[in-house]
């Protein structure tokens, strides 16, 4: 098994005429994931590689059975297209895009609260449930089908990782990039519920970093209803205050939403904290062979 | 991106929420005429610097005649203001604010801000203006209280009445105060800011309610659709190779050690400058390169880590993904070829064409040593950097 995403998905892609939309499209197509259509307005009835083209999320939804969307339009357009997603009734809407204003996100969020949609990003590198599908940017060869659940707030370190869990034979159930923004729709807390639930998950590797409370309210949370092994690393452990340090959401502000605190949290929750990014393969296979 | 309490002011202005009268001043003489033109029996003159705390710090001054303004302008032009948000270093006083004295009867505090746990914004209110918020917060919360905005609905009028009642205001101000707090919240999401605040909410002993001090801060992701605040950024306040990185579209913070760092995405970027320390060394700076670490951005990227004296070594560290390592590999030694770098440099790749990636290093003749994971790498650094 794996968790949201798996031989089932048939993907959508909102902005596949667009540079980063088509080469992407490619890229999952090669890995194995059923894309089933493509949106962009004004080209409906075309096609684009081989994929039809629709003019609205709705008509992919009815003419081609989507059932999860992946948004690789401009900022300016992202939080729009995460709406037209859910108004489709899209179950999984996973937004790549980075650089969405703020306040386009809590009406989002707001839109999303009555809705079963769910929501993955935005600024997120996607999800993958090795050997079945991915919907994202991130390199598909570094998985391996397995065992363990991978969280992250970042792309590149979530690819670190996972490479590190590949090197030491621990293959994925599912990888999930929840984003950097202060703003996400799925949180820390999700994604350890859904791999507490799922049965062919074993371990899980939680990488938060600074700003927000999101790795205090796992903890909490692991705490009460997760049963499995944790690891968790929170990158910025040197990251000044008050500094933006590259994601939006990851800034230390007013004292609060530090590495240290976050460490803290999360080791008062029994969870397995490295220090060290380069432990974090080592400390999993320790944790679920002891 | 932050901007000047009198930027601040005056965009608040246009949204109607009272400020005190006052005028810009660049050299003692204008901070003297700007005193006449006020004439008040009492001007302030506030030094203009992108940090919190300057009254503590000497950059709040009464002057009770226009002489007495510009010697105090003499004294504050020029010079560093050090406060708890600037660092030791100061920020140089550049801009002076001159405005009107008012007469103080009580100052509150006025904040919004984003709830990042709720996804909502948040209006707060507190009776223990003029103070450090974030001391308040710590020390006495409860004097803080505050309103989550509903987005289907925005800010209400009875939120607003909660708050006035909340802080105390007279009764007969209440109406006014309303309309003060909603003028802010239009202002906040129609700028598109990350925080504003007021502090202090000044009522005044005659009955007016003035925002005295104002800081806004805009939502960077929003500046597209606010293309007129980006002559609102004042590059005296950032580092200056902050600015060069910001051109070529690259995130680089500086910091204070002597390890520079080169990595491809944020996250891994952080956990880099953290094992650096891990292994005994002090990283010089933040620097994600992108997704794509094309051989124009690694080469900008190069100059600018580079033009720190203090860099004793630098670390590449990229997880090729979609980026194939080789074709970064090439772009690290041509680019390093080009700029006659001597500082020792570790280079660790990871990912997709690894081995080529290495084989690229090894044989370009640089003196690079390749390493193998990030511990090696961190590890090797800080050896080479003495």
């Amino acid at each position: 098994m794996s968790v949201l995403v798996n031989k089932g998905t048939r993907l959508v892609v909102q902005g596949i005429t667009g540079k980063e939309g088509s080469f992407h499209t490619k890229q999952m197509v090669e890995y194995g994931t059923t894309v089933v259509g493509g949106v962009t307005p004004g080209k409906g009835g075309t096609t684009h590689e081989g994929i039809p083209v629709f003019n609205t999320v709705v008509d992919a939804v009815n003419q081609a059975g989507a059932n999860a969307a992946v948004i690789y339009v401009p900022p300016a357009f992202a939080a729009d297209a995460i709406m037209e997603a859910a108004d489709a009734g899209v179950p999984l809407v996973v937004c790549i895009t980075e650089g969405i204003p703020t306040l386009d996100m809590v009406k989002v969020k707001e839109y999303l609260s009555d809705k079963a949609t769910r929501l993955i990003g935005p600024n997120c590198p996607g999800i993958i449930s090795p050997g079945k599908c991915k919907i994202g940017i991130m390199p598909g060869h570094i998985h391996r089908e397995g065992r363990v659940g991978v969280v992250s707030r970042s792309g590149t370190l979530t690819y670190e990782a996972v490479g590190q869990l590949t090197a030491l034979n621990l293959g994925q159930s599912s990888a999930i990039g929840i984003g950097g923004d202060p703003i996400v729709g799925t949180t820390h807390v999700d994604a350890l519920a859904l791999f507490q639930a799922d049965d062919e998950t074993d371990g899980i590797v939680m990488i938060g970093e600074i700003g927000g409370t999101a790795e205090e309210e796992a903890a909490e949370f692991a705490k009460n209803n997760v049963t499995k092994p944790i690891v968790a690393f929170i990158a910025g452990q040197t990251a000044p205050p008050g500094r933006r340090m590259g994601h939006a959401g990851a800034i230390i502000a007013g004292g609060k939403g530090t590495a240290a605190e976050k460490m803290t949290a999360l080791e008062e929750a029994g969870i397995r904290v490295v220090r060290s990014p380069a432990d974090i393969g080592a400390a999993m296979k320790e944790a679920l062979n002891s | 991106m932050k901007i000047h309490e009198y930027q601040g002011k005056e965009l608040l202005r246009k949204y109607g929420v009272p400020v005190p009268r006052g005028l810009v001043a660049r050299s003692p003489e204008e901070a003297y005429h700007a005193a006449k033109e006020l004439g008040t029996a009492v001007v302030v003159v506030k030094a203009q610097i992108h940090a919190g705390g300057r009254g503590k710090g000497g950059g709040v001054k009464l002057a009770r005649s226009a002489d007495e303004a510009r010697d105090i302008a003499r004294q504050m032009l020029g010079m560093k203001l050090v406060t708890h948000q600037t660092g030791p270093e100061g920020r140089e006083v550049r801009v002076l604010l001159i405005e009107e004295g008012l007469p103080i009867d009580r100052e509150f505090y006025l904040g919004i801000v984003l709830d990042r746990a709720s996804g909502r914004q948040v209006f707060m209110a507190s009776a223990a203006g003029g103070m450090d918020i974030e001391e308040v917060a710590a020390k006495t919360p409860e004097q803080i209280i505050k309103e989550t905005i509903d987005p289907a609905v925005g800010f209400r009028s009875f939120q607003a009445r909660k708050l006035a009642f909340g802080l105390g205001i007279p009764g007969a101000l209440v109406n006014e105060s309303v309309k003060f707090m909603q003028s802010l919240y239009t202002a906040y999401e129609q700028m598109d800011a990350s925080l504003m605040e007021i502090n202090p909410f000044l009522l005044t002993k005659d009955n007016r309610l003035i925002a005295l001090d104002a800081k806004v801060n805009f939502d960077d992701n929003a500046m597209f659709r606010h293309k007129e605040f980006l002559d609102l950024r004042d590059l005296n306040e950032e580092d200056p190779s902050e600015i060069e990185a910001s051109k070529f579209d690259l995130n680089y913070i500086k910091l204070d050690g002597n390890i520079a760092c080169m990595v491809n995405g944020a996250g891994l970027a952080m956990a880099t400058m953290d094992i650096i320390k891990l292994a005994g060394g002090e990283p010089a700076n933040f620097l994600d390169v992108g997704g794509g670490a094309s051989q124009e951005r690694v080469e900008a990227a190069f100059r600018i880590l580079l033009a720190d004296e203090h860099v004793k070594a630098v670390l590449i560290n990229i997880f090729g993904g979609i980026v194939r390592c080789d074709m970064v590999a090439r772009g690290v030694v041509e680019s390093a070829k080009k700029l006659n770098i001597k500082v020792p440099v570790v280079v660790r790749l990871e990912g997709t064409n690894v081995e080529e990636g290495q084989r690229v290093i090894r044989e370009s003749g640089l003196n690079f040593t390749v390493a193998k994971g990030m511990k090696d790498a961190a590890e090797k650094v800080v050896a080479l950097a003495v």
